[in-house]
């Protein structure tokens, strides 16, 4: 074990599951008590983003901006530049994808202290379909100067998120997930923007994983142990800006890295390790995520298992790996 | 004059010293845009009396100051116009002539090709990109109206950015929460890059279809400084609704050859053009005086 402290009943068949979203809602009304200037925009989506904790705590400082997210957008940047902190709460198909014009020249450019909640995140919203699937909206938001991009792994982690991103002084972007998964960290696993956290020691491949297909990779490193395995797992919260002294130093101990998550292949946190790794510490690696397509409807667990972001998935990929290490 | 408190009403006087300086404000657009050797002269030299008015009568501002927490806020939607933001805010003090017409669109400077918040004095947001100005205004005049200020905010648009369906947006949530504190002014020279607005993408009747969202409007000759600036107090006595001013301007207005033509919208002009237009401003100084006496 490390310092991680992770739940301890994290890997018992009946561990705790619960939205990763409803950590935003109890994010944003601890920052609320706190900060007076801080407030909440929605698209007409209170209730799925939880921003309605908010509003029922807080209806003065809660913004009903209707099914128009590039006035949303604008508006939060406005806000901001006259001194307040707004909370942009919608789907991640939405913002950024509807808005990234907005989220680039308003938000971004100016440096306005905007903070943007894409909700339903990844494929696992199911059986609404590939619209509602955001599996680019990290690619997509990567590229923009001055963005901090963040994607908790479970409910407790998406509240230190939320408040951290909150107390950050600059614009913001980070996702999450609909569906119920299991609650990885404790109240004291460490939290920083911009620093990975090792979840698991290990030395022959990293599995770099961000999102709730952190608690995947973690079973399938438990796993590889049993065939003699040593998997190191790293938490990799922060995709921007990404912590590169601990994924070189990571890929140097192993010397094989495989990255996981719940977005495009090319562009989302596999394109940016690549890109850390290729500059720093070039070693074999492989791409676990969406293989450069559109998903369907399905139920969260069979459209990860037919799209190979699965725990099987990540265990070939590790072994795949493997047989390209020196 | 002293810059700050609005005027209850322009005295004669007063008014010719207006239309002074936005013709001045003129002939620095066109210098600047000869020194840049890129820009846009129709929009610039159109806006320069509704710049000179909310500049030099309407708003409350400090230019020495230029984040002054209750000074009243301009945003430029359509900010491929910025050589006239420029230009006034460098007459009314923000930094030099100089710089404004020295700089303009060069590298390291202050004055960029679009505006930027945060790298020019006095400038309050980032636009260009047509379409977002109005936006970031509501969000100004919310945040306002939250800390029960009472600064004012206007925001400057085109008439052909209302090809934009986010303005609608803005058009549609401002006048739902009645944000009365904020007041908008509409370029309506009839003109875009590829031609005539009606003609591209009709935007009449403007008037009807901002009323049918919550808005009180208001018309104005864009080049008469006294009726713009007595349609600026008439909007902040209005408390229900917010206020736009649809502001009929000329583009090119002052420089004859440049008038009404569409082709002037993205070019600066040569160095003989520049000398020619120089020449009619200035001759024009006691010409546009006249026509108000």
């Amino acid at each position: 074990m490390n310092d991680a402290r992770l739940n301890p009943k994290l890997y018992d068949s009946e561990v705790e599951q619960v939205p990763t979203r409803d950590g935003y809602g109890d994010g944003v009304v601890a920052l609320g008590e706190k900060n007076p200037n801080v407030v909440v925009l929605t698209g007409d989506l209170a209730e799925s983003t939880r921003a309605n904790k908010f509003q029922e705590k807080f209806p003065d400082r809660f913004i009903e901006c209707g099914v128009a997210e590039q006035n949303m957008m604008g508006i939060a940047a406005g806000m901001a530049l006259s001194g307040k902190i707004p909370f942009v709460s919608s789907y991640a198909v939405f913002v950024p994808g509807r808005c990234w014009d907005q989220l680039r020249v308003s938000v971004c450019y100016s440096k306005a202290n905007v903070k943007v909640a894409g909700a339903h995140a990844g494929i696992s919203v199911g059986p609404d379909g590939a619209t509602h699937q955001a599996l680019e909206d990290v690619a997509s938001v990567r590229a923009l100067p001055n963005l901090v991009v963040l994607v908790p792994c479970d409910v407790i982690e998406s509240k230190k998120v939320t408040i951290a991103a909150g107390e950050h002084k600059g614009p913001a972007y980070f996702r999450f997930t609909r569906e119920k998964t299991p609650v990885i960290t404790t109240d004291e696993t460490p939290f920083k923007i911009g620093k990975a956290e090792v979840f698991k020691e290990g030395s022959d491949v990293t599995i770099v994983a961000c999102g709730p297909l952190v608690y995947q990779s973690l079973v399938a490193a438990k796993e590889l142990e049993k065939e003699g395995i040593s998997a190191e797992v790293i938490n990799n919260h922060t995709i921007k800006p990404i912590d590169k002294l601990t994924l070189a130093s990571s890929a140097k101990k192993t010397g094989a890295v495989i990255t996981v998550e719940e977005h495009q292949i090319n562009g989302g946190l596999g394109g940016a390790v690549a890109e850390v790794l290729v500059e720093n510490y070039p070693v074999p690696m492989e791409r676990v995520g969406m293989p450069d397509t559109f998903g369907e409807s399905g139920k969260p667990e069979e459209l990860l298992e037919k799209y190979g972001m699965s725990v099987k998935k990540i265990k070939e990929a590790v072994k795949g790996v493997l047989k390209r290490k020196n | 004059m002293k810059v700050g408190e609005p005027k209850e009403h322009i005295e004669h006087a007063h008014l010719e010293v207006l239309e002074k300086t936005a013709n001045t404000i003129r002939q620095d657009i066109i210098k600047m845009l000869l020194e840049a050797g890129s820009g846009h002269s129709a929009g610039p030299l159109g806006m320069a009396d509704v710049f000179t008015a909310l500049y030099f009568a309407v708003l409350n501002h400090n230019p020495k100051d230029p984040g002054w927490s209750e000074r009243d806020k301009v945003f430029l939607s359509n900010g491929h116009i910025t050589p006239v933001w420029y230009a006034t805010l460098a007459n009314a003090g923000y930094f030099s002539r100089e710089e404004a017409v020295g700089t303009l669109r060069k590298l390291n400077t202050r004055m960029q090709g679009h505006p930027h918040v945060g790298t020019t004095p006095g400038v309050e947001n980032t636009g260009g990109p047509l379409g977002q100005g109005l936006s970031q205004a509501v969000g100004a005049t919310l945040a306002t109206k939250m800390d029960g200020k009472k600064n004012w905010t206007y925001c400057l648009m085109s008439d052909g950015e209302h090809d934009e369906g986010q303005i609608w947006e803005a058009i549609m949530f401002a006048g739902k929460n009645k944000l009365f504190q904020l007041t908008g002014i509409i370029d309506r020279n009839n003109i875009q890059i590829d031609g005539m607005t009606e003609d591209i993408m009709p935007l009449e009747p403007l008037k009807d279809k901002y009323e049918a969202f919550g808005w009180h409007v208001l018309e104005v000759d864009g080049h008469n400084i006294q009726r713009i600036i007595e349609a600026c107090q008439e909007a902040k006595a209005i408390y229900e609704k917010p206020v736009i001013i649809i502001a009929h301007t000329i583009p090119g207005k002052g420089v004859d050859f440049m008038e009404f033509e569409y082709s002037w919208h993205g070019k600066p002009p040569r160095p003989d053009e520049a000398k020619k237009a120089l020449a009619e401003l200035r001759t024009l100084k006691g010409k546009i005086v006249s026509e108000h006496e």
